[in-house]
């Protein structure tokens, strides 16, 4: 341990007023978290909790098959979703970098955010309305003749899901890249160009690469809060689209089996943070040399 | 230009939802549906007279209100020390003060409830609600704070103690005063998320329902859908009022502080 170093004023009215929202974050947020690890290890009778330790929660979760599949299912969602997310929204933050003109790129990216703020269960709802059997893109197909009746693969299954947290998730993909694209060196470019590089080659040697920490915060930023979500799933998933956070959900209020609703979410967690944590190793090359 | 089409149409695939909302809330029948079937205000009129969703109305401003001023309180706090000087830990102190920004809501939402509930023993009420969501809405206002305590140049404040003002007077007359915008902007912000919020809300709800559960109850009753078509068009224009309001704040805010205008509200 290196020696403390006495402190300058200014440093000790930086740490007291950091210490209010800190407190603030340890009491709601790091206490609770440690309270649902501890649950995790303790069983419950209809109303009574049993404190003894016992491991019990976890081995079920390891032997029902139902829960695996879901955490699976689950994972292969976030995952899908992060993809199809990220991908879209790249294009999108590479035009409002570099195509809009510098004034212009506050009102574009406030045009982005706005169906981001607006009521979260009634825009879910309204893809109902979209994909639905008499839905807009139902009627509107048959309407033109491109299909004789229905599509039905499009409302109450994974895709569903899919699409509609892909939606969701818009602005918080295209945000982080934007930044990142924002901060590269317009003159890199030029450079690489005046030495022969294609427009496409450029992009691919230099703008992609140095746009790769955004991506990874896009990709961060998508998968993990995905994982949390049991509105979409509940709402556009039908009885195959069901996933993780609808079982913690069932057994938190429904079940009345907390302990293994913390289970459940405790290794939801961990799962999520090992990916994103192999994830993050995956691309630290890209990341290295950045503070 | 191929790319312009592409973001164009990127742009309908965002909006595609709620442009539909209006559709719907003014369309003369009960099923949410095509074809639309004629023009009505129906819906809007028996928006008026449901006593049970205007005290959940009631109970979501009242909520968002406090969760608005407590947000912005610590975020003030954060974004302050964030522009003084650094010392060790300070960058992972931070972290661990936006890590709800990236936390799934579940997680936040059943480990707050099996606090409260089964340790604590305590009944759910708005308080708990405004607990959790001051907590994810402190980092939203941490990012707005911080994009106005950045662009503030610190000579301001330093001139100010040189003329012999104190520490606290030299912060409520130079320094507050450019980045109150910021301040609106954060309140705005963390109102419009707390309004909005649902997953937590659900699991600390206590007797009285906010807004979106109230919400969610009503999502599984066909007919009281035109209903919900038509509190979501009013909350979506005044989502998108609020928040006009909230970006020009923002953008004088970083005006004010001489600095150049660099990005929206993340």
């Amino acid at each position: 341990m290196a020696r403390r170093t006495s402190l300058s004023p200014d440093q000790t009215r930086s740490i007291t007023l950091l210490g209010v929202p800190f407190a603030y974050a340890l009491l709601l947020l790091a206490v609770p978290l440690g309270a649902i690890i501890l649950f995790s290890f303790w069983t419950q009778d209809f109303m009574t909790v049993d404190t003894t330790f016992t491991t019990a929660n976890y081995r079920e979760i390891w032997d029902s098959p139902i829960y695996g599949l879901l955490l699976q299912r689950s994972l292969m969602v976030s995952g899908i979703v992060t993809a199809v997310t990220v991908v879209l929204a790249y294009p999108v933050a590479y035009f409002i970098s570099f195509h809009v003109k510098p004034s212009r790129k506050s009102l574009w990216l406030f045009l982005i955010t706005i169906p981001f703020w607006t009521s979260y269960l009634i825009r879910v709802f309204l893809w109902k309305v979209i994909l639905g059997y008499n839905g807009v893109i139902n009627s509107g197909l048959l309407e033109l003749g491109v299909i004789t009746e229905p599509l039905t693969f499009i409302l109450y299954n994974v895709n569903a899901v899919i699409i509609t947290l892909a939606h969701a998730f818009a602005p918080f993909a295209i945000l982080p890249i934007f930044v990142v694209l924002e901060k590269i060196d317009r003159s890199l470019l030029e450079a690489s160009q005046d030495l022969g590089e294609s427009k496409f080659s450029t992009f691919l040697r230099i703008t992609l690469p140095l746009s790769m920490p955004g991506v990874v915060g896009a990709v961060l930023i998508v998968f993990i809060p995905t994982i949390g979500d049991y509105v979409t799933p509940e709402l556009m998933g039908g009885a195959g689209g069901k996933l993780i956070a609808n079982m913690i959900q069932t057994q938190f209020l429904q079940l009345n089996n907390a302990p293994l609703g913390a289970a459940l979410a405790v290794v939801a967690m961990l799962c999520v943070t090992a990916i994103s944590l192999i994830f993050v190793f995956l691309n630290r090359k890209y990341l290295r040399g950045r503070s | 230009m191929s790319l312009r089409v592409y973001v164009i149409a990127y742009l309908i695939f965002l909006y595609a939802p709620i442009a539909l909302l209006p559709v719907f809330a003014f369309n003369d029948g009960t099923i949410i549906a095509f074809p639309l079937s004629g023009f009505t205000t129906q819906w809007f009129t028996e928006l008026t007279q449901n006593a049970a969703l205007h005290a959940a109305v009631r109970n979501s401003l009242v909520i968002a209100a406090c969760t608005a001023v407590f947000a912005t309180i610590l975020g003030l706090c954060a974004a302050r020390a964030g522009a003084m000087s650094d010392f060790r830990g300070k960058k992972g102190i931070t972290g661990f003060i936006m890590l709800p920004l990236v936390l799934p809501e579940i997680i936040v939402a059943v480990s707050l409830l099996v606090v409260l509930r089964q340790v604590l023993g305590l009944s759910l009420g708005n308080w708990t609600i405004i607990m959790a969501h001051v907590l994810i809405c402190t980092p939203f206002s941490i990012a707005i704070l911080n994009g106005a305590f950045a662009a503030l140049d610190p000579a301001m404040e330093e001139a100010a103690l040189d003329l012999g003002e104190s520490r606290w007077s030299a912060f409520r007359l130079v320094t507050l005063p450019l980045v109150m915008p910021g301040i609106v902007s954060s309140m705005l912000i963390a109102f419009t998320i707390s309004l909005d919020e649902f997953i937590i809300a659900f699991f600390l709800t206590g007797a009285n329902p906010t807004m979106p559960v109230y919400i969610w109850g009503l999502l599984r009753f066909p007919s009281s859908l035109p209903v919900i078509m038509a509190l979501g068009t009013i909350l979506v224009a005044l989502s998108i009022l609020l928040l006009t309001i909230a970006e020009i704040f923002r953008r004088r805010g970083v005006r004010r502080a001489g600095g150049t205008d660099t990005g929206g509200f993340l």
